[in-house]
C-alpha cells in the first residue's frame, strides 16, 4: 500500500517536471534557420565549385599554364589563352568547368602555381537542366569585377 | 418575425461559428505551439504569423473529393462523421459562456451535456467499422474501450460535485462560484481532495477525447490514422472538427465545474472575456501535454482508471459525503 502511494506521487511529481522542461523550452531562442529567407555562411574549409581568384584590378591570376586541366581526373576542366601584343605570357580567353563530373577533389586548385584558382562557397545551385551546370568561370569572375 | 425564432437561429449560427472558427484555430494555436516547445517557429508564411494558414487548409478540405473504397458499409460510413460532429455541436446548447450567454439555460445541463458526449465513442465505432479496414477496426474497439474505463471515474468526479452543488444546471454552478475563492478546485470546506478532483475530471476529458498522451486509438506509427483512415476531404474533417470541438467542451466543463466559469476570480468583472481567457490557458494546458509526454501503452492507460483514478475518485466521493453530512 505504502508503494502504491509512493509510485503515485513520484509519478505525479515526474510529469510536472516533464510540463516544466517543455514550457522552459519554448521560452528559449529558436534553433532553427528559415533557410530561404536566412542563408547561413559556409565553413573557411566548405568545397563549393571552384573560381577564380580576382587580382586588386579585378582580371584573373591565370597564366593559362593549363596544370589544371591535366591535373583534373575527370576532365572538367577546358582552359584556352592567346598571345597578345604588348602583354607578357598567355590571356586567359576561356575558363569552362563541366561541374556534372566534378568529384570536388581539388587537385585543380592544389596545382595551380599562381594560386588563381580556389573553392567557391556556391551551393544553391539545384536545377533540372544538365546545361546550368557548365560554368564559364572566366564570365564568373568578370561579372564579380564589375 | 418571432423574436424567438430569431434568437435560436442566433444562437445556432453563433455556436456552428465558434466550433468551427476554434476547429481551425485550434489547429493553428497546435502547430505553433508544438512548433515552439521544439524550438522552431511553425507556420508562418501564410499571412502574419501564419494566421491564414488555417483559412487555406479548410478550403484545401472542402474542394477535395470524397473517395468511398469498394467494400465500405456506404451509409453507416457517410453516418459516422455526421455524428460525430453533431453532438459535439448539441453540447455547446448548455454552456454558459457568460450569465446572459447561454443559447438553453436547462436544468439538466450537465447530464445532457454527458448525455450527447457519450455519442461521440459511438461515432467512431461506426467510423471504424464501416471502414472495413483492419487498422480503423483495432482503432474503434480501443477508442471504446477506453471510454468505457474513463467514463467512470469522470461521471464519480462529477456526481461528487453534483452532490457540492446541489444542481445540475451550468449557471447556477458558476453563480455559486463568485471569486477565487469560493472556486470549488479550492473549495476545501467541501471535500479536502477538491484540486485532486479537477486533476481527475482533466485526465479523464483528455482520454475521452482520445489526446495525447491517451491517444491510442489514432496512433499514427501503428494504426495508419485510427478511425479515419479511410475518410478523405470534409469526411476526415468533420472527424477533426468533432475532435477539437469535444476538446473545447471538456475544457469549458472543466472551468464551469472548477474554475468559476465567468466569474471573475477577484470579483470585479464578471463576464465572458473571464470564461474564454480560462478556456484558453485550458486549452494550452491540452496542447502542451500532447507535447511533452510520449503515448502510454494499452495496459498503462486501463492501469491508470482502474487502478489509480477510479479507487481515488470514490475516496473523494465518500469523503465528500461525509464532509457534506458532518459540516
Amino acid at each position: 500500500m505504502g508503494a502504491y502511494f509512493k509510485e503515485l506521487f513520484s509519478g505525479t511529481k515526474s510529469l510536472f517536471v516533464g510540463l516544466q522542461i517543455t514550457f522552459g523550452q519554448m521560452l528559449k531562442p529558436l534553433v532553427t534557420q528559415q533557410y530561404p529567407h536566412e542563408i547561413s555562411t559556409m565553413t573557411p574549409r566548405f568545397r563549393g565549385h571552384i573560381e577564380l581568384i580576382p587580382k586588386e584590378d579585378g582580371t584573373t591570376k591565370c597564366i593559362v599554364c593549363g596544370m589544371c586541366q591535366r591535373s583534373c581526373p575527370s576532365g572538367c576542366i577546358t582552359v584556352a589563352g592567346e598571345k597578345r601584343e604588348g602583354v607578357k605570357g598567355k590571356v586567359l580567353t576561356k575558363y569552362r568547368l563541366d561541374f556534372t563530373k566534378c568529384s570536388l577533389c581539388g587537385m585543380c586548385v592544389e596545382s595551380c602555381r599562381p594560386g588563381a584558382i580556389t573553392f567557391s562557397k556556391e551551393y544553391n545551385l539545384a536545377s533540372t537542366r544538365k546545361e546550368d551546370y557548365t560554368f564559364d568561370l572566366l564570365k564568373r569572375l568578370e561579372e564579380k569585377a564589375k | 418575425m418571432d423574436s424567438e425564432i430569431i434568437r435560436v437561429i442566433a444562437f445556432l449560427v453563433g455556436v456552428i461559428a465558434f466550433a468551427a472558427l476554434n476547429a481551425a484555430y485550434l489547429v493553428w494555436l497546435e502547430r505553433k505551439e508544438a512548433a515552439h516547445i521544439q524550438r522552431r517557429i511553425g507556420p508562418k508564411e501564410v499571412g502574419p504569423f501564419g494566421l491564414l494558414q488555417p483559412m487555406v487548409d479548410g478550403i484545401k478540405l472542402m474542394t477535395k473529393q470524397i473517395l468511398i473504397p469498394d467494400g465500405v458499409d456506404p451509409i453507416l460510413f457517410r453516418l459516422a462523421p455526421i455524428l460525430a460532429m453533431i453532438p459535439a455541436i448539441m453540447c455547446f446548447v448548455t454552456i454558459p459562456f457568460s450569465q446572459e450567454l447561454v443559447a438553453r439555460n436547462i436544468n439538466l445541463g450537465l447530464l445532457m451535456i454527458f448525455a450527447f458526449a457519450s455519442i461521440n465513442v459511438l461515432a467512431l465505432l461506426l467510423g471504424g467499422w464501416a471502414s472495413a479496414n483492419k487498422y480503423a477496426v483495432i482503432s474503434a474497439a480501443r477508442a471504446v474501450a477506453q471510454n468505457v474505463a474513463y467514463e467512470i471515474p469522470m461521471l464519480i468526479t462529477v456526481i461528487t460535485m453534483v452532490m457540492i452543488t446541489g444542481t445540475l444546471n451550468l449557471n447556477d454552478i458558476v453563480a455559486q462560484q463568485p471569486n477565487i475563492s469560493q472556486w470549488y478546485i479550492f473549495r476545501f470546506s467541501a471535500s479536502p481532495l477538491m484540486p485532486v478532483a479537477f486533476l481527475i475530471f482533466f485526465v479523464c476529458s483528455l482520454a475521452e477525447t482520445n489526446r495525447a498522451p491517451f491517444d491510442l486509438s489514432e496512433a499514427e506509427s501503428e494504426l495508419v490514422a485510427g478511425f479515419h483512415t479511410e475518410y478523405s476531404s470534409m469526411g476526415f474533417g468533420l472527424f477533426f472538427m468533432g475532435e477539437y470541438a469535444n476538446i473545447v467542451i471538456g475544457s469549458s466543463l472543466a472551468v464551469i465545474l472548477f474554475l468559476g466559469g465567468w466569474q471573475d476570480p477577484f470579483g470585479l468583472f464578471p463576464g465572458v472575456w473571464w470564461f474564454l481567457i480560462k478556456l484558453y490557458c485550458l486549452i494550452f494546458t491540452v496542447i502542451w501535454i500532447r507535447w511533452t509526454y510520449p503515448r502510454t501503452q494499452f495496459y498503462g492507460l486501463l492501469n491508470l482508471s482502474w487502478k489509480i483514478l477510479i479507487p481515488i475518485s470514490l475516496f473523494n466521493l465518500l469523503l465528500t459525503a461525509g464532509f457534506l453530512k458532518v459540516f
